[in-house]
């Protein structure tokens, strides 16, 4: 367990978007799974906590959702990115490049940089 | 971009607390399909289907945790509460509908009664006057001995305002009555005559045209005229052509210059539509003693009506040095404009408003002792979900939503009685008093009404609640579930719920001594001995233009044959002329002085009536010595006059004023007149004033424009006043008439009565709301208080206890209740009724038979309220009581 973090707060709306522009139309279940392997199964994620997210990125209109059938012909509700979804994924994926690179540059030792 | 986002995400939670099933039922779908593909990958890698089902439930981390976050992302919590709250209450309330009827009827009735007096309230009292300004503009006015607002003289008001340093503006208006010339005749209108400045120091500008200029209220310039709105619109059809065009006012072609806004009222002078400048030429205008006027004027920057008021004093003082025998004594007054214009009705409707928060307190005690006495009974649903964990706050605020459904309900109930009630008030106002009430036009639901009906909601909510509230506190929350404490509830009951009562009590008491203080006072009011017979008399105004009428034998004649035609008519026993009919006011004054007696330098204050040889006979007034006047006795004969009993008490007592002679102050030698004849104190003054020394002239020898005709019939008065009409039409069409009425409506209908009777009814209906709430209440306190003791009577019978004895348990509760209440309440009615004495007339604040007969009637129905749960007691079968527990 030691080695598995949880999913930090403020990025899993930014994973879940990003995980929808990566597949397209997916259901909550493939999202989830998905997230965790694209982290190399170095996140664990309460798959229960996504539902709320998803609800939230709805509400604010970063996606949409519509009932459909999945792979496997079950019954599923599949969520889509929009157009302000996908501008927002931009700009966060940006601001969040732009925080890690200066974060970086805080842990490299210094005599490495000149 | 993100806050526009974030509202619509609340925007979207807060339609979320709609529609929660179907959205539950989604939610379940998608988590039951997530499980399912959950279920489908882990039996493909290899797992049994049991252990495939549990894995994935435990990775989806408890279903019920993740309902919890979903539903409360996709919600607001607060407000989903809220509503679930709301939606326990009306079940509960649904659960009870007798007490939930009763308590939302007693909450709209008290509130709608609150906002509909609150309205007029607004209206009067509240809403600043419609002029630019307004807590500067003062009225102006003389002030003599008996006269605190005494009408100015022109010289003087000329004077004052040369004088004066504390007015940026200072103007005078009379009412003036004119004769409209119109295709078929004349018709008379009320008007008013204003100083050139009267608009400007209002803060008022025409709609169409130009206000006065200065100097157009000087003799000699053009006759102009200003219309009201109402006027040009339903006389001249907002002819927007008005501007410009000549009419014919009382015989003078005068030029309309302008048209008033439609907003623009003036109250002091009722019902004026056409405005002309003062333009002093009569004879009264000119004369320094001659008081007709009122004032207004607008206060400079900075000054202080004590300041004001402290020059135009200093000013007095200064004339009347300089002119000793007209202005000896003259006074003066500044008040604030709005007192002078809602001053008179101002403690009735603060005490109405009173009566209405008294009704509205008796309801919510009656509202709380209701809800405190269901607190006892839900005890046990309390104590049962305090014990399933429902915190105190969570319980108080179920306290809370039922408190506000109750008054959200009674609120909207009230607020509609409300609208219906300002509606039937207004109604009850006689139209002519109306118009001397402008700021009661188009009273109605407003939003001060409606933010005054909300605040006392809110208070009632607090109110509401805190009782409950403090049940909850005051109670340990477990104890209910044991049920052996019920001493305990029945002293809190006892110390708490049952003093409710006695303030109910005390405030029906309150309510029904003023209310039978105020009935006492208009009775006495309308049964003032008038000293002359009321019934069978018809009255009818006459004017006659002065451009047609100029000289004083054209008047003489008409006079006559104005008694004539209407003697003639079927019915008509006599007929006879005045220049103010009685019962109308002390005004209309003369100073007097006597031949041959000291002169302390006084005026002598009377009123001075113009009237025919035969008014006295008509009136049916007793001639006390001497003779009545004769027809024939007019400019060419000796001047004489009749005086009443009052003057020949207070002026010659002891003698006999016949033969006597009285003049004006400087007893010039034309002033000069013989005391023909003494008559019984005719009432001149209204109702509640008292009767003043009066003196009476031939009309034939002091004529006026206008007058007033009394008819005494011998058949129906009413019946016959449209014919007296056409008489007195017949005889020129140029001449108006107005004012049809008959005595007794006119004693009826008069300002003091009518403000006696309509507070003496509003009132009386607070007052018997209050008596049958305060009683429903006493009902209900005794009623619960013998179902709570049910066990104890029983035991009680058990032992051998009479019936008597237990009637005699329950009535000596109810009677200490209802003696205390009526008790306080006789002591702070007294106190009510001092506070509210100038209301009252010829009835004193602790008149003993009402205070007594209240006390008698509270009383009473209080143990008739209280017996039937003291036989409800007394009949209580010993052996189901105690089998009940």
């Amino acid at each position: 367990m030691g080695e598995r973090a949880d999913v930090w707060q403020g990025t899993l709306a930014l994973m879940v978007l990003k995980t929808i522009e990566m597949m397209g139309p997916q259901h909550g279940y493939g999202i989830a799974r998905r997230i965790e392997q694209t982290s190399g199964n170095l996140l664990t994620l309460n798959y229960g906590t996504l539902y709320p997210a998803l609800l939230k990125l709805e509400q604010e209109g970063w996606i949409t959702s519509e009932w459909g059938v999945s792979e496997n012909n079950r019954k599923a509700k599949f969520y889509k990115l929009t157009r302000a979804g996908r501008k927002q994924l931009e700009k966060e994926a940006k601001n969040w490049q732009q925080t890690t690179a200066i974060l970086d540059r805080f842990l490299t030792p210094v005599e490495e940089q000149s | 971009m993100k806050p526009f986002r974030q509202v619509r995400a609340f925007l979207l939670r807060v339609s979320g607390i709609f529609g929660g099933e179907r959205r539950q039922r989604s939610f379940a779908d998608e988590i039951d399909c997530h499980l399912q593909l959950h279920i489908d990958d882990n039996v493909r890698l290899g797992m049994p289907p049991g252990q495939a089902r549990r894995e994935a439930i435990l990775k989806l981390g408890g279903i019920e945790r993740a309902r919890q976050s979903y539903r409360e992302r996709s919600t607001l919590p607060m407000m989903d509460d809220l509503l679930r709250d709301l939606r326990f209450a009306l079940r509960q309330l649904r659960r009870s509908p007798g007490f939930a009827i009763t308590a939302i009827l007693m909450l709209a009735l008290g509130i709608g009664a609150s906002a509909a007096i609150f309205a007029f309230v607004d209206a009067a009292l509240l809403k600043p006057l419609p002029y630019r300004d307004p807590t500067k503009l003062v009225a102006v006015t003389e002030r003599v001995k008996l006269f605190p607002r005494a009408n100015l003289s022109y010289p003087d008001y000329l004077d004052w305002k040369k004088l004066n340093t504390v007015f940026s503006s200072f103007d005078v208006y009379n009412r003036n009555g004119y004769m409209l010339g119109t295709s078929s005749g004349a018709e008379p209108v009320a008007g008013a005559r204003v100083s050139d400045g009267f608009f400007r120091t209002l803060g008022v500008k025409p709609l169409l045209g130009r206000d006065f200029y200065a100097g157009e209220d000087l003799p000699g310039v053009a006759p102009t005229v200003l219309l009201t709105y109402s006027a040009w619109k339903l006389r001249f059809s907002s002819r927007q052509d008005i501007v410009g065009q000549t009419i014919n006012l009382s015989g003078v072609p005068t030029t309309v210059i302008g048209v008033l806004p439609e907003k623009f009222q003036f109250a002091p002078h009722g019902a004026a539509e056409f405005y002309t400048p003062f333009q002093g030429k009569k004879g009264c205008d000119l004369n320094r003693g001659c008081h007709s006027l009122y004032g207004i004027a607008r206060l400079k920057d900075g000054v202080s009506i004590s300041s004001a008021l402290a020059e135009m004093k200093a000013i007095a003082a200064q004339l009347e040095r300089q002119y000793p025998d007209t202005n000896r004594g003259q006074g003066a007054t500044v008040e604030p404009l709005a007192d002078v214009i809602v001053g008179d009705i101002r403690p009735i409707l603060l005490m109405l408003l009173t009566g209405a928060g008294l009704l509205l307190m008796i309801a919510c005690v009656n509202v709380a002792s209701l809800l405190l006495v269901r607190s006892e009974s839900r005890r046990r649903e309390i104590a049962v979900r305090g014990a399933l964990g429902a915190s105190r706050l969570r319980l108080a605020r179920q306290f809370v939503t039922e408190g506000m459904v109750l008054v959200l309900i009674g609120c909207v109930l009230g607020i509609g009685l409300s609208d219906g009630a300002m509606q039937s008030l207004l109604g009850l106002i006689p139209k002519a008093m109306l118009l001397n009430m402008p700021y009661l036009v188009g009273l109605k639901l407003n939003r001060d009404v409606l933010l005054f009906s909300a605040g006392v909601a809110f208070l009632v909510v607090i109110l509401l609640t805190v009782i409950p509230m403090l049940r909850v506190a005051l109670h340990g929350d477990r104890e209910g579930l044991t049920d052996g404490r019920r001493g305990a509830s029945g002293t809190l009951w006892r110390h708490f719920g049952a003093n409710l009562v006695v303030l109910e009590l005390t405030i029906a008491v309150i309510l029904l001594v003023s209310a039978g203080l105020l009935g006492k006072s208009l009775y006495r009011l309308l049964h003032v001995d008038v000293n002359f017979e009321v019934s069978h008399l018809a009255t009818i105004e006459v004017m006659a233009p002065q451009a047609l009428y100029p000289k004083d034998e054209q008047l003489v004649r008409l006079g006559r044959e104005v008694v004539r035609r209407v003697s003639a008519l079927p019915g008509v026993e006599s007929a006879g002329i005045t220049s103010v009919l009685p019962v109308t006011c002390n005004c209309n004054t003369d100073w007097i002085r006597f031949v041959g007696k000291p002169y302390n330098g006084e005026h002598n204050e009377v009123n001075l009536r113009d009237v025919s040889a035969d008014f006295f006979k008509v009136l049916h007034a007793k001639l006390l010595s001497g003779r009545y006047f004769t027809d024939a006795e007019d400019a060419s004969r000796p001047k004489v006059v009749i005086i009443n009993e009052s003057l020949a008490r207070q002026y010659f007592p002891g003698e006999d004023p016949i033969g006597k002679k009285i003049g004006g102050v400087t007893l010039a030698p034309d002033s000069l007149k013989e005391i023909v004849g003494v008559v019984d104190d005719i009432h001149e003054g209204s109702l509640e004033s008292p009767i003043w020394p009066a003196v009476y002239y031939p009309i034939n020898q002091d004529t006026d424009n206008a007058f007033s005709v009394v008819v005494r019939t011998s058949q129906s008065e009413t019946s016959l006043l449209p014919q007296l009409v056409r008489a007195v039409r017949s005889i020129d069409p140029g001449i108006g008439t107005a004012f049809e009425s008959t005595m007794e409506q006119l004693v009826e209908d008069s300002q003091s009565a009518y403000i006696h009777r309509s507070s003496a009814w509003l009132v009386s209906g607070f007052a018997a709301l209050a008596l049958v709430l305060s009683v429903v209440g006493l009902y209900g306190v005794i009623a619960y208080s013998v179902s709570q003791r049910t066990r104890e009577i029983g035991v009680r019978m058990a032992l051998g206890a009479q019936r008597s004895s237990v009637y005699r348990l329950v009535m000596r509760e109810a009677g200490r209740l209802t003696f205390a209440g009526i008790g306080l309440g006789l002591v702070s009615s007294v106190g009510t009724a001092t506070l509210m004495r100038k209301l009252l007339f010829g009835t004193a604040a602790w008149d003993t038979a009402t205070l007594a007969s209240v006390g008698a009637v509270l009383g009473v129905s209080a143990m008739l309220a209280s017996y039937i749960p003291a036989r409800r007691a007394a009949s209580v079968n010993p052996v189901e009581a105690l089998r009940a527990e």
